[in-house]
């Protein structure tokens, strides 16, 4: 049976991600508007194995606060529209800069693959990258890729490909904060999972609260609204 | 359906209540510190480095360029090299430009007298736009050919980013953020495009930060009126190299003037209208690369240099004719223009300038790369009509019309700090949203640049330096 499925696609700026993008949708793009925001979204699909994929390049951004407009779209994007999968794209030569918003993406979604780009200049830099342990550590995939060359592209596939299908499963391993941090969480969880829009991981949307994002706060409430009057 | 609604509306309240009660300020530092611990682990476990010898030799070089000690010294040093280049580097194909544009303006007014045009056509096509727009090509175009590439060059070469890291703590301690540098370094080519580039920051308040100083940098359409005066008046006692080295220490000092009201600026907002923490953020530092210089030299002198003109010139043309037809114009037996720079001259007195120049800058509004072609037109049209030839002839004029060094030091300081150019303005206002922003972006700069230089210029009268 084929079925259809919708990736996000999120990254630092110049991490090879919009190159990825390319790759992967070849000529089959268009720019979509997204609701509630007048922001273009490049999309695009592709299929593999039978199976659609449709793809949403996501603003670069270096983390996923409310920072500016991009951060929030970026954000909205993978809490409210939840794709069904995530690909993070990293740079290889700026790993550690990097992991902080793929760690980001995590508390946010746990169907996730990391694609470890720029492989190529990365070995070049003699940066030597041990994904299996990298795996371990995250709970989730990670492929190393070179966009730019198309390397490492097939195994990327295949590892959605297999994820989609329920073959591999993801167990994303939360980031534990300092003592105080969590016995905030821990005050804050309960009353979070109240919300009717369960759909937003509790976990995360404590750390945002505690954070002092209104915003966010906001736009749940909008949304709220806006499926009550759709009811 | 309706009390369900108003109790998740009530319970959205009290998490907010206690979201608000729970959080601290240092809560997302706790929280990022977090998560940058969880990065650096993941690293330290998944990635090895087999030092070659490229990343030996960008650490041996990191350790020059961004040493506590060293650092600054190069810092100023590059720049004034940059400057330099600029400036030796643009004054012969400058004259040559200006040479060849006056004799083809030999042959137009010929074939404009042989078809017994009118004079007004004249003076509006020739004396006003053509004039006009070969002044600004010939006195702009060499040191944007010089200076875009160079700055290029070292900016793919990885020098910039470091730069920027060598700024850091300077501006962390003013309250702003270390990227700003690097939307200055963007400034100084273009500050509307610089606009764009403060996107870099994160923290909006950094940004608006940001945003409002840039233009303390001179943009490239201010590099010609500073190369030029300060060139022409400022290393007057001195000849050869000696005279490119004092011109070059001038523009030096006007541009660390710049940046030294950049950190005030910034210092004082964010003491008052930006109150706030700055916010840390790890520098990427991209290993030094060979530039590719053919092509850099090539798309930086060429599509940058000639987009910035195209846009001169597309804005120095209506002016030209603007100013001649103002000229031109009687009112009263006075020409129009000459009743605007009366009306101003008084305020420009006393800022160690004059009414024409004040005139100049008003016109220039649109950008700033026509003031000096403006304020030549609008001296050229009272006195007598010379064929300027050259840089050098352009002394005459000014010194005809009474300027002294503290003329052209206060013209260079009010080019320097005077308000945005229309495109850098409305940049701010789509980057910003905010009309107050927009107009505090243009009233900072333009009450500081009255501030100085009517204090500069009380100071030299009352010292009698002039």
């Amino acid at each position: 049976m084929s079925r259809q499925f919708r990736v996000a696609l999120a990254g630092n700026p110049n991490t090879g991600k919009s190159t990825l993008f390319n790759v992967l949708t070849g000529l089959k793009q268009h720019t979509g508007n997204w609701a509630g925001k007048t922001v273009e979204l490049k999309e695009g699909s592709f299929q593999y194995k039978g199976n659609t994929f449709k793809l949403v390049d996501l603003p670069g951004t270096y983390s996923l606060y409310s920072n500016s407009l991009d951060e929030e779209v970026a954000r909205n994007y993978i809490v409210f529209e939840k794709p069904d999968l995530t690909l993070v794209v990293l740079d290889a030569t700026a790993l550690e800069r990097n992991f902080n918003l793929a760690l980001q993406v995590l508390e946010m979604t746990g169907q996730v693959i990391i694609c470890v780009n720029l492989i190529d200049e990365a070995e070049k830099m003699g940066i030597k990258i041990n994904e299996k342990i990298l795996m371990r550590r995250l709970g989730v995939p990670v492929i190393k890729i070179s966009a730019r060359n198309k390397s490492g592209i097939s195994a990327l596939l295949d590892a959605m490909d297999r994820l989609m299908s329920g073959e591999i499963t993801c167990n994303p391993v939360p980031v534990t904060y300092d003592e105080e941090t969590e016995e905030k969480i821990a005050v804050l969880m309960p009353l979070v999972k109240q919300l009717r829009n369960s759909r937003i991981p509790s976990r995360w949307l404590a750390l945002r609260l505690l954070d002092g994002d209104k915003a966010l706060l906001e736009e749940i409430s909008k949304r709220q609204q806006y499926e009550e009057v759709l009811q | 359906m309706e009390s369900k609604s108003l109790d998740q509306n009530q319970l959205l309240d009290e998490i907010l209540h206690q979201a608000e009660k729970l959080s601290t300020s240092d809560s997302r530092d706790r929280i990022v510190e977090k998560l940058y611990q969880n990065s650096s682990k993941l690293v330290q476990a998944g990635v090895t480095y087999t030092k070659n010898k490229h990343s030996q030799r960008t650490e041996k070089l990191d350790a020059i360029f961004t040493s506590p000690i060293l650092g600054f010294p190069i810092m100023l040093v590059m720049l004034g090299v940059v400057f330099y280049l600029t400036i030796a580097g643009a004054n012969v194909p400058s004259a040559m430009l200006a040479e060849f544009f006056g004799w083809i303006e030999g042959y137009l007014t010929l074939f404009f007298e042989m078809i017994h045009a009118p004079e007004w056509l004249h003076g509006v096509l020739v004396l006003g736009f053509y004039r006009g727009t070969t002044w600004v090509i010939s006195v702009m175009l060499p040191p944007m050919a010089i200076f875009f590439p160079t700055f290029a060059l070292l900016e793919n070469y990885g020098y910039l980013p470091r730069v920027a890291f060598n700024m850091d703590r300077l501006f962390k301690s003013v309250g702003a953020h270390g990227k700003q540098s690097l939307t200055m370094a963007m400034g100084f080519g273009c500050n509307a495009a610089a606009m764009m580039s403060t996107r870099i920051i994160e923290s909006p308040r950094e940004r608006m930060l940001a945003i409002l100083t840039n233009n303390f940098v001179p943009c490239n359409g201010r590099w010609g009126t500073l190369i030029v005066l300060a060139s022409l008046f400022m290393a007057s006692g001195f000849t050869g190299g000696m005279a490119m080295v004092v011109t070059t220490s001038v523009i030096v000092g006007i541009v660390l003037f710049g940046i030294i009201v950049t950190f005030f600026v910034s210092w004082i907002l964010s003491k008052t209208m930006l109150k706030g923490v700055p916010t840390h953020y790890t520098l990427e530092l991209p290993p030094y690369r060979k530039p590719k210089i053919f092509d850099t030299v090539i798309r930086a002198s060429l599509t940058k240099s000639l987009s910035v003109l195209n846009r001169a010139v597309k804005v120095a043309a209506p002016a030209a004719v603007l100013t001649w037809v103002f000229a031109n114009i009687d009112i009263g037996g006075t020409s129009i223009l000459l009743h605007i720079v009366q009306f101003l001259d008084p305020l420009g007195q006393s800022l160690g300038l004059d009414g024409y120049i004040l005139m100049a800058f008003l016109i220039g509004l649109p950008a700033n790369e026509i003031v000096l072609p403006v304020l030549l037109m609008g001296y050229l049209s009272t006195g007598e009509l010379i064929d300027v030839e050259g840089i050098g002839d352009l002394k005459q004029i000014f010194l005809d019309q009474g300027w002294t060094w503290l003329t052209a030091l206060n013209m260079m300081l009010f080019s320097l700090l005077h308000y945005p150019c229309g495109t850098t303005l409305i940049n701010i206002y789509k980057e910003t949203k905010s009309k107050k922003w927009t107009f505090m972006a243009f009233m900072i700069p333009t009450v500081i640049a009255l501030l100085v230089t009517f204090v500069i210029a009380q100071l030299a009268k009352l010292l009698g330096w002039v």
